[in-house]
């Protein structure tokens, strides 16, 4: 479309003389803190523009307009465009749809969604602009966007004072053409700088004159195109109320600014005589540290470390993320139907009450348990179900070890020791009621460890009882009937006669005491049914 | 009284006992160096050929350095998303915004999830924290703290505390109560203490403990009860921006990323760092453990979202686009670990396809900054904290 009418107009680049039109030279700028946050972005930004508007080098066609006070249509078909060959060169702009198609090509977007944001974000921060309005958007049609200059360019930190922004208003209103009325956030905002500056005003109206005697000798055309791009400027800083402010900072990277101290630096040059302080918080700055030979020492031995670590293949390492994502996908909500229902979805909250209740959990939970000794300890269904199982089997001791322990590093620092001890004496010391198996190397060290007692004492044995119910009673659990059958929601036979109704009061009454973690094993009681 | 003349010489901590001395610039093994008089001594009597220098150290830190990179490129036959092929494509995910928390009046930057999978905390630069039943859309509990910018909060794993922090340098804790006329400000409890301003904090899994990552350049670990230092994590240069606990019922480790470029995972027992990471080209804003705890995830200002394998100690895909030119703020995965959502300073959430390394949606809503991302504890619904004072559940 736009290579169409480019054949039909006349396509007038803006001139050397011109000194709005930046140049494709790079600027170069040896500057230390180039690879600040906000400088990264305001780079890749200037790339872009500059790339747009590179003729030669596949940019945008740039049009010219006939007079800058005429309505610019903002239709949509190109053709509609005049291009007026004329001596009063208003200046270079682009059509608002050759910038959404350029970035569209040229940046790989799919949707003109996509690149119409991006667009306006690069005008949001003040690159280019909409020569009719000043609403820093981009439009996917006819409208005309001219680009900044690069004076005014963000990324030259420009913190301009309020008495800047009152030249500016005043120099507005000085000046008698309609384009440059006030609109009435800008009317109210002279009239409050107006009552804070109420003493410094005269000087600033005779700043204001002095802009516009200078302004007046200059060219005409340019005189349009810089006051556009001023105009831009002062809508990026002292935004129109509603819009987001794109100057804020995040607060945490404010210090490596190129300038920290936000020192303001005058617009229009003027000397500024209240450098009030921006309210922004200055963190003590810490100046980089030279490394001293304990720091480059502790990096070798960090190094050797790594060097001694057994590493897997990346091939190894991806199939297993590749399982791990494959077996959890039917748990997603966000890639498989949830039942009932997502409750985010359908304000129904069955899905969460469903959960909730730990008695009959369903069978794709169950299913989860069968993962891995970690998934079913995870869930606290799972977790007692195991312990149940166990409970029958009169193992339940290592669990039980295994959950004090979790247990006890939970509890505040105070409590600690204390707990450690009736760890110990529950289930490692001589004659412990609970007693379990450890290895004697992990006995050692924990008997050890028990004397200045701590929050990971137990980290070895807990670690060794860890494995030896992954490989032994885990793998019994989930061959055992009271798993399978909740897998395979087999319902259990109704207590129909005492006999049963018993033994069922039995296992509650047992699962319950197996829930207090210090409750002694009730072998007696078991052993009379 | 003496006549003799001085030479000028620059006054600084010298190169080998690092103490301040006036210096002497000498040369040693053809670099140069500047030591203190008492040091040019000693080096002269011992020998040039003994005796460890900063710049011989460094050098052998390089060596190592290219060593490992060469050790670590060995393993690297094949990259993730081409293994990733032969996966099923995901279908178009219907993700809109389910809910918009309004209430907040300046930014919000953080917010954490409770575990009853529908409350959640949110912080502000207002100064104000507020607790909300997001599923109702209900101001449960609210507290303005003294100091503005709340850049850090988090729920308790119990549900009965919240802890925030940010520009104070400190962490503290509030006991939630379902006291109505409750006065949250006046049960606070100070617990850490840093000395520059809170970036991140996290309980471990109980009330007990907070992790705490801060400006100054560290990590810590609190009692809660007692406001004691547990264990302290030194090893970044620059501010720590983002934490994240590994999900494991049994692994006491964590990972960190921040203002260096580097993503450290550290063992919260000994202090030490285990592993670290540096591929980013800028700072790191957020780092989050894939759910099996074998790798994690982070953001970038660099406008990358990247996965690093801790088994094969390397990073294994980029998430990135020539359109996305904005940093990238937060990240968290979805149950699986399929989805990786992050926000970005565009405004925008991408959901990336972690294996595949291609973005699946881009999530238009808010109309600032996203600060913060995460994903429900039942992964039904991730919210989005953003500059523009709102949050958003997006399922």
């Amino acid at each position: 479309m736009a290579e169409g009418s480019k054949d039909q107009g006349t396509v007038v680049m803006g001139t050397a003389t011109s000194p709005t039109t930046p140049t494709p030279t790079t600027i170069t700028i040896t500057d230390p803190e180039e690879d600040s946050p906000n400088m990264i972005v305001y780079r890749k930004i200037e790339d872009i523009v500059m790339r747009i508007q590179d003729e030669k080098a596949g940019g945008v066609a740039i049009r010219t307009v006939k007079s800058f006070l005429s309505k610019i249509p903002s239709v949509v078909s190109v053709h509609v465009c005049v291009f007026v060959r004329s001596s009063v060169q208003v200046g270079s702009c682009v059509l608002g749809a050759d910038i959404v198609q350029w970035l569209m090509k040229n940046l790989s977007i799919e949707d003109s969604a996509e690149a119409i944001h991006l667009g306006s974000l690069v005008a949001a921060q003040g690159y280019f602009f909409p020569i009719s309005d000043h609403v820093l958007t981009l439009k996917d049609d006819g409208t005309l966007y001219r680009f900044q200059s690069p004076y005014f360019w963000p990324s030259n930190c420009w913190e301009p004072e309020n008495t800047d922004y009152a030249i500016y208003l005043c120099k507005r209103t000085m000046q008698n053409k309609a384009r440059l009325e006030l609109a009435d956030y800008e009317a109210e905002n002279l009239a409050r700088l107006q009552r804070a500056f109420a003493r410094k005003w005269e000087f600033i109206f005779m700043q204001a004159e002095a802009q516009v005697k200078i302004d007046r000798k200059k060219d005409k055309a340019e005189r349009k195109i810089l006051d556009s791009q001023e105009r831009a400027f002062w809508d990026v800083h002292r935004p129109v109320p509603g819009c987001v402010n794109t100057t804020e900072m995040d607060i945490r990277k404010c210090r490596r600014e190129r300038n920290p101290h936000r020192v303001k630096k005058s617009v229009y040059g003027t000397p500024d005589d209240s450098q009030s302080p921006s309210p922004v918080h200055i963190p003590s700055s810490q100046p980089a540290r030279k490394a001293t030979r304990e720091d480059v020492q502790k990096e070798i031995s960090f190094l050797n470390i790594q060097l001694d670590r057994h590493c897997m293949k990346v091939s190894k390492v991806a199939d297993s993320l590749m399982c791990y994502t494959e077996q959890f996908m039917e748990y997603d909500p966000f890639v498989a139907p949830m039942e009932p229902s997502n409750p985010w979805l359908t304000d129904d909250t069955s899905f969460w009450d469903l959960e909730a209740g730990s008695r009959d959990p369903s069978q794709q939970r169950v299913k989860k348990w069968g993962f891995s000794m970690e998934e079913c300890l995870k869930d606290p269904a799972g977790r007692d179900q195991f312990l149940k199982f166990l409970e029958s089997e009169f193992s339940s001791e290592n669990l039980q070890f295994w959950l004090a322990v979790q247990e006890l590093k939970r509890r505040p620092l105070q409590e600690v020791a204390s707990r450690a001890q009736e760890i110990w004496q529950e289930f490692l010391a001589e004659g412990a009621p609970s007693s379990i198996n450890l290895d004697s190397h992990s006995y050692e060290r924990t008997s050890q460890n028990i004397k200045d007692p701590g929050r990971y004492s137990f980290e070895d044995a807990q670690e060794h009882i860890y494995k030896l119910m992954k490989s032994d009673s885990y793998a019994r659990f989930l061959r055992s009937n009271v798993y399978q059958d909740l897998l395979l929601a087999r319902k259990k036979q109704q207590p129909s006669d005492t006999e049963q109704g018993r033994r069922t009061s039995l296992e509650k009454f047992t699962r319950s005491v197996g829930k207090s973690l210090t409750g002694k094993r009730l072998t007696g009681l078991m052993q009379s049914s | 009284m003496c006549d003799q003349t001085f030479v000028a010489i620059t006054f600084g901590p010298c190169d080998r006992c690092e103490k301040n001395f006036p210096l002497m610039s000498i040369y040693i093994q053809g670099e140069a160096a500047t030591y203190c008089s008492f040091c040019v001594d000693t080096m002269a009597c011992e020998g040039l050929t003994k005796g460890e220098t900063l710049v011989t150290l460094k050098n052998e830190s390089d060596s190592l350095k290219k060593k490992l990179e060469e050790e670590r490129n060995k393993l690297h036959d094949i990259e993730l998303h081409k293994v990733a092929e032969k996966v099923e494509v995901l279908g178009a995910l219907p993700i809109k915004t389910r809910r918009v928390l309004k209430g907040h009046s300046n930014k919000v930057l953080c917010m954490d999830w409770c575990k009853d999978k529908r409350r959640l905390v949110s912080s502000s630069q207002d100064g104000k924290v507020i607790v909300w039943d997001a599923f109702t859309l209900n101001k449960e509990h609210g507290v303005t703290m003294p100091c503005t910018w709340v850049m850090a909060c988090a729920y308790a794993p119990s549900g009965c505390a919240i802890a925030c922090g940010g520009l104070d340098n400190k962490c503290c804790v509030f006991p939630l109560s379902l006291d109505k006329n409750e006065n949250l400000a006046a049960k606070k409890k100070n617990v850490a203490m840093h000395t520059n301003y809170l970036s991140a904090c996290s309980f471990t899994n109980s009330d007990m403990q907070i992790l705490t990552s801060s400006g100054d350049g560290t990590c810590a670990l609190w009692d809660v009860e007692s406001s004691q230092l547990l264990q302290s994590f030194h090893g970044h240069t620059a501010d720590v921006l983002s934490l994240h606990l590994a999900p494991s019922e049994t692994g006491n480790t964590f990972v960190s990323g921040g203002c260096d470029k580097k993503c450290n995972v550290w063992d919260m027992r000994s202090g030490q760092n285990v592993q670290s990471f540096e591929t980013h080209d800028s700072d790191v804003n957020c780092v989050r453990y894939y759910p099996s705890g074998d790798a994690f995830a982070s953001a970038s200002d660099d406008a990358t979202c990247r996965l690093y394998d801790l088994r094969a100690d390397r990073e294994v895909a980029i998430y990135q686009k020539d359109s996305i030119i904005f940093g990238a703020t937060s990240v968290d995965f979805s149950q699986s670990g399929r989805l990786l959502f992050a926000g970005y300073n565009d405004y925008t959430v991408n959901a990336w396809d972690v294996l595949k390394g291609t973005r699946v949606s881009i999530l238009f809503g808010h109309e600032n900054r996203i600060s913060s991302l995460k994903v429900s504890p039942d992964g039904t619904a991730f919210c989005s904290a953003s500059w523009d004072n709102t949050l958003r559940i997006w399922a």
